[in-house]
């Protein structure tokens, strides 16, 4: 193990990304920060500009609109982070499947950006933040292994 | 002689020892803040895992920013509180002190803030450069009681331009002292950033302030620059107005001291919510200003006419 992964993964600042959600997730995002789940005892927190995060929240179906804000966040996050697409919306499309203004789930336009960005999918509708916490601790893990 | 010069650099009073304590005293301000809030709270190495992580991330020089300046103003807060500490340090427990050492270290004290104006400035961002410009505003505000505040613990002290004379007696331990404590707790607060005074970071606001644009190393660099100032800005409070510490049981005397004054800054921090710039400097010009000029009217008065505890 080098010094260099001793850190990520106990230390996920998370960057919070709306792809076009319906807010439910947002407010599920939150409340991983609340005494009850306290999502700090990892390490987390919320900053405010994707050059501090190591995880990316993308919540909601990926509009049109959304597609090319969400690639420059992508480009501006310094590496290594891992994508978290929060919600059924952000892993599969959920009930927005095959519509006309959504352009497929977060993994396909990371896709599109770089094929090695780690995305880890959190299903629930909305996931419960207990789901959130456990995502984002076995992403963590994931990347870690991959540095090595 | 090389041999003790390192030492003091890179162990003892220097580097190794303001970093350790500082992660220490980093830790506590996350725990305390976590147990105000009626939740758990990160781990003890929480923020030695932060800055491990950000030395190994991706560094980014942003289009449009001023390269050089981008990259070597991280290195001023270091520096600067790297210098603070040594001499604090040792003017504390080996009473070695030079003429105007205080003035020195007020010096040297407000190198990181003017890191963070610098790097916000020229990293080429419209909300950076704003919170370079809070930061700037921020500190014309809190300069003036602080060195007001400083000026009485020189007068009451007897006019002696040298820490060690502070740290062997309780300049708080008058009226004029206590006023003038109360008035440099306060710009301490705003020296570090913390809330009500977290004017130019303002997470919710300007996302980050002049750190917006850093990323990986440079941004850790800061994060360091913070760490230390958590340890030498209490540690200058104790020094001038506190009694300081010595060696021997004096150590842990003196550790006491600065967790308590950690703890009251912390929980300033947790019991207030952020001030906007014009009350910033209202609050500091209007209240903390006054205060440390009746402070020194006091201690002048009390010297002329001979009364110890004016």
């Amino acid at each position: 193990m080098t010094w260099t992964s001793w850190g990520i993964s106990k230390s996920p600042w998370l960057y919070h990304v709306s792809t076009g959600s319906c807010n439910n997730c947002d407010i599920e995002v939150v409340d991983c920060l609340t005494p009850k789940f306290d999502v700090e005892r990892f390490g987390g927190k919320l900053v405010g500009s994707p050059r501090h995060a190591d995880v990316l929240m993308a919540t909601g179906s990926m509009t049109r609109k959304s597609k090319p804000r969400f690639k420059r966040v992508l480009d501006a996050a310094a590496k290594p982070f891992i994508v978290a697409a929060v919600g059924t919306c952000a892993s599969s499309e959920g009930i927005f499947h095959d519509a006309y203004n959504c352009v497929g789930p977060v993994r396909k336009v990371t896709k599109d950006v770089d094929e090695e960005i780690l995305v880890v999918n959190i299903p629930g509708c909305p996931p419960r933040p207990e789901a959130i916490i456990e995502g984002l601790v076995n992403g963590l893990q994931k990347l870690k292994e991959v540095q090595q | 002689m090389v041999g003790r010069l390192v030492f003091d650099f890179f162990v003892f009073p220097g580097l190794f020892f303001t970093l350790g304590v500082g992660i220490l005293a980093s830790w506590l301000v996350r725990k305390v803040s976590a147990l105000v809030q009626w939740r758990v709270g990160p781990p003890l190495l929480q923020p030695a895992y932060d800055i491990a992580k950000l030395f190994g991330k991706e560094n980014i020089i942003p289009k449009g920013s001023s390269e050089w300046g981008f990259l070597i103003v991280p290195l001023l807060g270091p520096i600067g509180l790297l210098l603070a500490s040594i001499i604090l340090v040792k003017a504390n427990y080996l009473a070695t002190a030079f003429i105007g050492d205080v003035i020195v270290v007020l010096y040297l004290l407000v190198l990181p803030a003017l890191a963070v104006v610098l790097g916000g400035m020229s990293s080429g961002n419209p909300l950076s450069s704003l919170g370079a410009n809070r930061e700037l505003r921020l500190i014309a505000a809190y300069e003036l009681p602080l060195i007001l505040a400083v000026t009485t613990a020189i007068v009451k002290t007897g006019g002696g331009l040298r820490l060690a004379i502070f740290s062997s007696q309780w300049v708080a331990a008058s009226f004029s002292g206590a006023f003038a404590f109360i008035a440099a707790l306060l710009c301490i607060q705003a020296e570090l950033g913390f809330i009500p005074f977290d004017i130019s970071e303002a997470e919710t606001e300007i996302m980050g302030g002049p750190l917006i644009e850093y990323s990986g190393p440079l941004l850790g660099l800061f994060k360091i620059s913070h760490l230390m100032a958590l340890l030498v800005l209490p540690l200058f409070l104790i020094t001038v107005f506190l009694g300081g510490f010595s060696t021997g049981w004096g150590a842990l005397w003196g550790a006491i001291k600065y967790v308590l004054v950690l703890v009251v800054l912390i929980l300033i921090k947790n019991t207030n919510p952020r001030l906007r710039s014009d009350q910033a400097l209202k609050f500091f010009w209007y209240g903390a200003a006054p205060l440390g000029l009746i402070a020194l009217v006091l201690a002048v008065v009390g010297n002329l006419i001979g009364i110890a505890w004016l």
